[in-house]
């Protein structure tokens, strides 16, 4: 196998596709907000459903305080839906905002990652998707369930509330 | 000839004949992914495109480009000449009359034109002569379980607006159309049956000649997806019986942007236009118009002349080396991609032996996901198709969401597939699959 390919499938990436975290839906906590979304890649038929769970109080920011999912597709559609998992699972909504806008100027670097050192730093196992940049059919399938994030986050009505900043 | 020679089988091709052909195809020359020889075994998708071809695309622009069917001047004259004897080419590679071949953008496009037809004759359009199109709320359309998208969807859309019933026929578990019900399903309310030659999935042959027994029987047109078919057997659109069939330009070796609808000569003269406009008319005034006799009629607008024309050059090449000899070459080429059978935790989708399918071969890895699988297969220069393959459906009865596919052409060789089985065979260790 040849070095892009090995750079594709790091190691990390194919540990968090047979082992993933998040997966099985949970139920949401009592007097917390929650968002579902239900997410499909047309072209492979890979596809997510994903609930969030956001906790919300008068004292601080609202934050991330569950990610649960069901999902099938590739093994880098489900490797990084397990990385976001963890990712986002117990930060504030503003940081989840920017770690999705990081994960997605990563996935439109072609191969090339990031001169942000800092903002690298901050995605976690998510900076090992570096190499799938590189493959312009193979980046949706990165991308799934940042999409479901989002569109669950917008769903719970957190990105609405004063406290998880401004909604775009 | 002899009594004998009608029934000798073709000649396969010979090593240095498949050179020559090979040589032919400029793209087969290129390199992928850091200089690996490209094993392409996506044709099924599209197919590449001989030097002839992409040179007939070439000549019209440079000498003959005008707009056809209208001027007087020279070059229009020749441009038309272009256009017409590439429409008798096509016709003569599929055993019909130039009357009954209709351009179209693709397959797609002809499928729809029929379904539209169908739905102006419907709403009254086409007076007398089309009422035999008419369909009535309760009318049946009949379909299969195994058809590509562009064969189910117009249908669907055409039932939607008409209020007729869309029914279909089942897969078994060998990929191959399930005709047990055929005679509960196919009855007196149907009117349109509307079937694959050939599965896109599958690669199976399916069974036109039941269906369009079981068609005739109860008066009801036939409608065949025939893109996967023609441009690997030989094919005789009317002895087939089917009443339409479309196929493509660009999976037999032609330019994109082009295809055709066959349908027979008295039901395009019933046929009321679908798109209207310039090229299509008799007699334009500001309160009516009059049509233009087939096949103009379905040809509104400037046509596509130089895919035409390049369509009419690919069915002469594949003439010239004779569409029996293609297919068994291909014959060969299906039993060596079926042999990935023998690759511990492959499974095929559709029949596993070389009886009545082509080589279309679509597949699942257990443990790897089929889009985990061509990357690996890319890795090494090995191009096949992934994803549903257009048929939503048929993946659905297999219980998977997406297949790994190689298909091949009258230019693939078994050393390609050799290439990919022993690609193939890696790939479960390499995801820890084993």
């Amino acid at each position: 196998m040849s070095g892009s390919l090995e750079q594709m499938y790091q190691q990390v990436i194919l540990d968090h596709a047979k082992h993933p975290h998040g997966r099985g839906l949970v139920e949401p906590a009592a007097g917390h907000l929650a968002g579902e979304s239900h997410q499909v890649n047309p072209t492979c038929g890979d596809e997510v459903t994903l609930r969030v769970d956001v906790r919300t109080d008068d004292v601080g920011p609202a934050v991330v305080s569950g990610v649960s999912w069901e999902g099938q597709g590739c093994s880098i559609s489900q490797a990084s839906v397990s990385v976001m998992t963890e990712l986002v699972t117990g930060r504030e909504i503003a940081d989840v905002r920017q770690l999705d806008a990081t994960f997605h100027a990563l996935m439109a670097s072609r191969g090339k990652g990031l001169d942000d050192d800092a903002a690298l730093d901050a995605l976690g196992d998510g900076e090992a998707f570096t190499g799938v940049s590189q493959y312009p059919a193979r980046i949706k399938c990165a991308l799934l369930g940042w999409a479901a994030l989002k569109d669950s986050l917008a769903r719970s009505g957190a990105l609405a509330d004063p406290t998880g900043g401004t909604d775009d | 000839m002899t009594a004998a020679d009608t029934v000798r089988p073709a000649e396969a091709l010979t090593a240095s004949e498949l050179a020559a052909v090979r040589a032919d195809f400029p793209l087969l020359g290129r390199t992928v992914r850091g200089g690996k020889p490209l094993v392409y075994l996506d044709s099924a998708a599209t197919s590449q495109k001989p030097n002839v071809v992409l040179e007939a695309e070439v000549e019209f622009y440079e000498q003959r480009n005008a707009a056809v069917h209208r001027g007087a001047h020279q070059l229009a004259e020749e441009a038309t000449e272009a256009f017409e004897s590439a429409r008798a080419a096509v016709a003569s590679f599929v055993g019909a009359d130039d009357g009954e071949i209709v351009w179209t953008p693709g397959a797609t496009a002809a499928i729809n034109l029929v379904a539209y037809a169908f739905s102006n004759a419907t709403a009254g359009r086409g007076g007398a002569a089309a009422e035999r199109f008419r369909l009535e709320p309760g009318d049946e359309i009949v379909v299969t379980e195994a058809e590509h998208h562009a064969n189910l969807v117009p249908w669907q859309e055409l039932c939607a607006r008409t209020g007729a019933v869309l029914r279909w026929f089942g897969v078994g578990d060998d990929g191959r159309v399930d005709l047990s019900d055929v005679d509960s399903v196919i009855g007196d309310r149907t009117r349109i049956v509307a079937f694959g030659h050939v599965s896109n999935v599958t690669g199976a042959v399916g069974p036109v000649a039941e269906l369009v027994a079981a068609a005739r029987r109860v008066g009801a047109y036939t409608v065949l997806d025939a893109c996967q078919s023609v441009p690997h057997l030989p094919v005789d659109l009317p002895a087939l019986g089917v009443d339409f069939a479309a196929f493509s330009a660009h999976k037999m070796l032609g330019p994109t942007g082009v295809g055709v609808l066959y349908a027979r000569r008295e039901l395009l003269e019933a046929m009321p236009p679908v798109t209207t406009g310039g090229s299509m008319v008799e007699v334009v005034t500001m309160e009516a118009t009059t049509y233009a006799p087939p096949p103009q009629r379905f040809e509104a607008g400037t046509q596509m002349v130089a895919q035409a024309v390049g369509m009419g050059v690919a069915a002469q090449w594949l003439d010239e080396l004779g569409m029996a000899r293609v297919a068994r070459h291909e014959q060969e080429l299906a039993a060596e991609l079926l042999r990935i059978t023998e690759i511990p935790g492959v499974r095929v989708i559709g029949p596993t032996d070389t009886r009545d399918r082509l080589a279309v071969v679509s597949f699942v890895v257990d443990g790897v996901h089929a889009h985990d699988v061509s990357q690996v297969l890319d890795d090494r220069g090995i191009a096949v198709r992934v994803g549903h393959h257009c048929a939503q459906p048929l993946h659905r009865r297999f219980g998977v969401a997406a297949t790994a596919r190689a298909s091949a052409s009258v230019y693939t060789t078994v050393d390609e597939i050799t290439a990919f089985r022993e690609a193939l065979t890696g790939v479960r260790a390499f995801f820890g699959a084993e």
